[in-house]
């Protein structure tokens, strides 16, 4: 085990500086200039010049990349364009915010998702099947911002019952996790759960379908196992792929919420991401993307090293 | 009898303490921004108008500020840390500015004579300790006239411009003053200075979270007793997404959001919610290209567009949110003059005028024109310029788009039509800022301010006009000057040098506990008189 463990972190190693070259020249070869965000409209030449060797944009890409390489290494993200703030810090705050949505959200989804997964599975092409899968297929494919705006428009400006923006009342400082904070969270939270929830339905459903007809069901139904028993041996042969897929999830939550987050001003990643495109604050822009790229690359590891301790088929395989 | 002797004045004044607090308590004020974060804090606020509107002119003065307190008239200049200039009669070019007595910043630091001259190098000197790039991107272009300045005594300050510049009061105007002994206190660090700012101005900056929250309070030792802010906490939060806005104001998370969903309009006024406009040195325009082989470059089809374009249909379009062009200051304005060319609704007018120019259905005008898809100031552009563009195509000019990014466009737009990034655009759509003698005018229309060397982006040139600009530079009388900015008001909508379409209304909406807002005619505005209802 612990040589697979050291090989895939061996294996993560190049890919996490593959994300890295990739998120650098994606965010330069995007249009228009780094430095308008700050610029006056009407700077000057000179100015402009100026501006481009205080940020290190006058040197050639390469060197660009190698520099901030060499200070993203060492911990130093740079420093945002557009508030000349640390991107680290930035970046830490919002990854915090966006990892208690897209964790609440993960647990929601996968709760339900499970849930609505065995109930589909278990009585496959029966209405409680059909109820759980147009359930499914509605998480999937309904559009999460137009989703979020109408749960707004239901319990925020109508009902009144929810806050519809920010992650906590005014000067409540940090997020913490108490009654009052926790009212700023249901709304995004549901929104996004719909995601992981008809992802994770599908795949439980697939696989608890799939596991019933096996052999060794049948055997441990001959063998007069209760139905209660056989239901564990299913949860154990599912468990391995569902926790790969709502691993992948809460990453996918992590970094591509970037409307809902908008949506709900949640100061999360996704919100901070916008932010940055908005300003085309490229250190941001590039720090965040990098960090949230990380945290697939980390995840995908973990995933890996849960699956295998599940179910040591896998490195055998 | 005793004890009561001895308590009765606690008593009393626990009592009057408790009776007074109903009337000193004027309420907290949230307002949702467009802006994504909250403007900078140091000083020279970032995010444009927005930015000078709530973190510029709130916690900072300049030596002159503008005046906000009229719904009227359009805002004009009034004193500010300077309680009078002038310039020297033997040299125009130097303007002596007597600073007010008394003003202290919040720091309780003295304001003077050294703290301008400090100010000034934090924005030009590029090799003063405290010279800030971030501010002085934002402040440094405002104040292209400045050649030096000094400190005569502490409360007389003296600046030089580089050449006679009437037009100097409008410069300083952005130029808004922090204080040194705050920048020392926090070690020299402006990020330091960006949690703990300190001005001179109504408000004080009490609390700043990046990105979610900033929190003003009254400064009750503030200068202009007229000025004290009423309210006991004014809080400003970013809100980008414009429904976002709506849905906060709707369930009462804020009490005020600045330009609310167009469509949302109609409901928020049914929920009881009010929205507040008012005319707006804004101006929502074509800047059409002067260069070579232009089809702008003939005043007969840059009239004929300017009289196809069917600007109450636009403004109905618009859900009545805008005041239709009639130039390009807005009407009744004291620069707006007499124009002969009346900027209407004439399609017919139009027609023959193409006619005259040798256009007609089977030669029409083609021209290509940079559009953006949002951006600051560009109200609706997709919508809205397709709207042109079809009243335009039922004259005989043929529009062609190409949208572009609204940073790139910016980049464009200082880049100059003749450049190669222009794409061969004979135009583009750009909203502008007409407070001020240089904004509304000249950057567009002086000769040598073409592109590499300024912002004239059409390339335009006129003697004439340039002579006129010179004049506006060289009238120090007010009055006078006001008579000379009406001439090139009226020579800009004779010439018809853009075309001219709609000013916004800057439309806010809030809660109907708020009052005492009066909305100025500026980008700014005064925030100190209002209170909140129970």
């Amino acid at each position: 085990m612990l040589s697979f463990v050291l090989k895939r972190v061996a294996y993560a190693a190049p890919v996490a500086l593959g994300v890295s070259l990739v998120c650098f020249l994606l965010v330069h070869l995007a249009p228009g200039d780094p430095l308008s965000a700050i610029l006056p409209v009407d700077a000057t030449a000179e100015m402009q010049a100026q501006m481009r060797a205080a940020y290190g944009f006058d040197k050639p890409l390469p060197v660009q990349y190698g520099l901030w390489l060499w200070k993203v290494l060492h911990g130093d993200l740079g420093t945002s364009i557009a508030t000349g703030r640390p991107v680290a810090a930035e970046v830490g705050r919002a990854v915090t915010n966006s990892l208690i949505l897209a964790a609440v959200a993960t647990l929601i989804g996968f709760t339900f998702g499970t849930f609505f997964g065995f109930v589909a599975g278990y009585a496959r092409d029966s209405w409680l099947d059909r109820l759980a899968s147009a359930v499914a297929v509605f998480g999937v494919s309904v559009p999460h911002y137009w989703l979020g705006i109408v749960l707004v428009i239901v319990f925020s400006a109508t009902l009144g019952w929810l806050p519809p923006t920010g992650a906590g009342p005014q000067g409540s400082g940090d997020w913490w996790p108490d009654a009052e904070h926790l009212r700023y969270l249901v709304l995004p939270a549901i929104t996004m759960s719909v995601i992981p929830m008809g992802v994770i339905s599908r795949t439980v459903r697939a696989l608890v379908g799939d596991i019933l007809h096996q052999d060794f069901v049948q055997a441990l139904r001959a063998k007069g196992l209760s139905e209660f028993g056989v239901f564990r041996h299913v949860v154990k042969n599912a468990a391995p792929t569902a926790i790969a897929i709502m691993g992948l999830q809460l990453g996918y939550l992590l970094g591509g919420s970037i409307l809902i987050e908008t949506v709900f001003a949640w100061p999360g990643t996704g919100f901070l991401l916008n932010a940055a495109i908005f300003q085309r604050d490229l250190p941001l822009l590039q720090g965040t993307i990098l960090v949230l790229a990380m945290f697939f690359v980390t995840l995908n590891l973990l995933v890996d090293v849960v699956q295998t301790a599940l179910d040591p088929r896998i490195q055998r395989a | 009898m005793r004890p009561w002797s001895f308590r009765s004045p606690i008593l009393g004044l626990v009592l009057a303490a408790v009776l007074a607090l109903p009337a000193a308590a004027q309420g907290v004020l949230r307002i949702g921004m467009t802006a994504s974060d909250i403007p900078l804090t140091t000083g020279q606020a970032d995010n444009g108008g927005e930015g000078m509107r709530f973190m510029g002119y709130t916690a900072y003065d300049a030596l002159i500020n503008w005046d906000l307190g009229s719904a009227d008239k359009a805002s004009e200049l009034t004193p500010g840390l300077a309680t009078a200039w002038k310039t020297d009669p033997d040299d125009t070019r130097k303007w002596i500015f007597t600073l007010r007595e008394g003003v202290t910043f919040h720091d309780g630091s003295p304001f003077d004579a050294d703290a301008v001259v400090w100010n000034l190098d934090k924005l030009l000197k590029n090799d003063s300790p405290q010279f800030d790039p971030r501010q002085s991107a934002q402040g440094r272009t405002r104040i292209p006239s400045v050649a030096s300045y000094r400190a005569v005594d502490p409360k007389t300050v003296e600046i030089v411009t580089k050449t006679p510049d009437a037009t100097f009061p409008f410069q300083i105007a952005w130029i808004l003053m922090s204080s040194p002994a705050n920048w020392e206190k926090q070690g020299r660090s402006w990020d330091a200075v960006a949690k703990a700012p300190s001005g001179t101005g109504p408000w004080k900056i009490t609390t700043f979270v990046p990105r979610e929250r900033a929190e003003l309070t009254p400064n009750k030792a503030y200068w202009d007793k007229a000025r004290v802010p009423k309210l006991d906490k004014l809080v400003l939060i970013p809100l980008p997404e414009a429904n976002a806005r709506v849905a906060a104001l709707r369930s009462g998370q804020v009490d005020w959001i600045e330009a609310p969903a167009p469509d949302a309009l109609a409901s928020l006024k049914a929920a009881g919610f009010r929205i507040v406009t008012n005319l707006y040195p804004h101006n929502w325009t074509w800047h059409l290209s002067r260069v070579e082989g232009s089809p702008w470059n003939d005043i007969r089809v840059r009239k004929a567009a300017n009289l196809a374009v069917d600007r109450e249909g636009l403004k109905e379009f618009l859900g009545g949110l805008a005041v239709p062009a009639e130039g390009f200051m807005t009407p009744g304005h004291p620069w707006f003059g007499t124009p002969a060319f009346k900027v209407k609704y004439d399609p017919e007018q139009a027609k023959v005028l193409l006619k005259e120019a040798g256009y007609g259905p089977n030669k029409p005008v083609t021209t290509k024109i940079l559009i953006s898809a949002s951006g600051s100031g560009q109200m609706q552009p997709l919508p809205m310029n397709e709207f042109i563009q079809q009243n335009l195509a039922e004259v005989g000019i043929k529009v062609d788009f190409e949208v572009v990014e609204w940073n790139t466009l910016i980049n464009i737009w200082r880049a100059g039509a003749k450049s190669e990034s222009a794409r061969g655009a004979t135009g583009m759509n750009y909203s502008y800022l007409i407070q001020d003698p240089f904004t509304a005018f000249i950057r567009h229309a002086q000769c040598n301010l073409a592109p590499p060397n300024g912002t004239n982006w059409g390339s335009y040139c006129d003697p004439e006009m340039d002579k006129l600009f010179d004049q506006v530079r060289t009238t120090f009388d007010p009055a006078a000057q006001t008579a000379v900015l009406r001439k090139i008001h009226e020579k800009f909508v004779d010439d018809a040098l853009f075309l001219m379409v709609t000013h916004d209304v800057n439309p806010r909406a809030m809660s109907p506990k708020v009052k005492g807002f009066v909305q100025a005619q500026s980008w700014f505005q005064n925030f100190s008189s209002i209170s909140m209802d129970k």
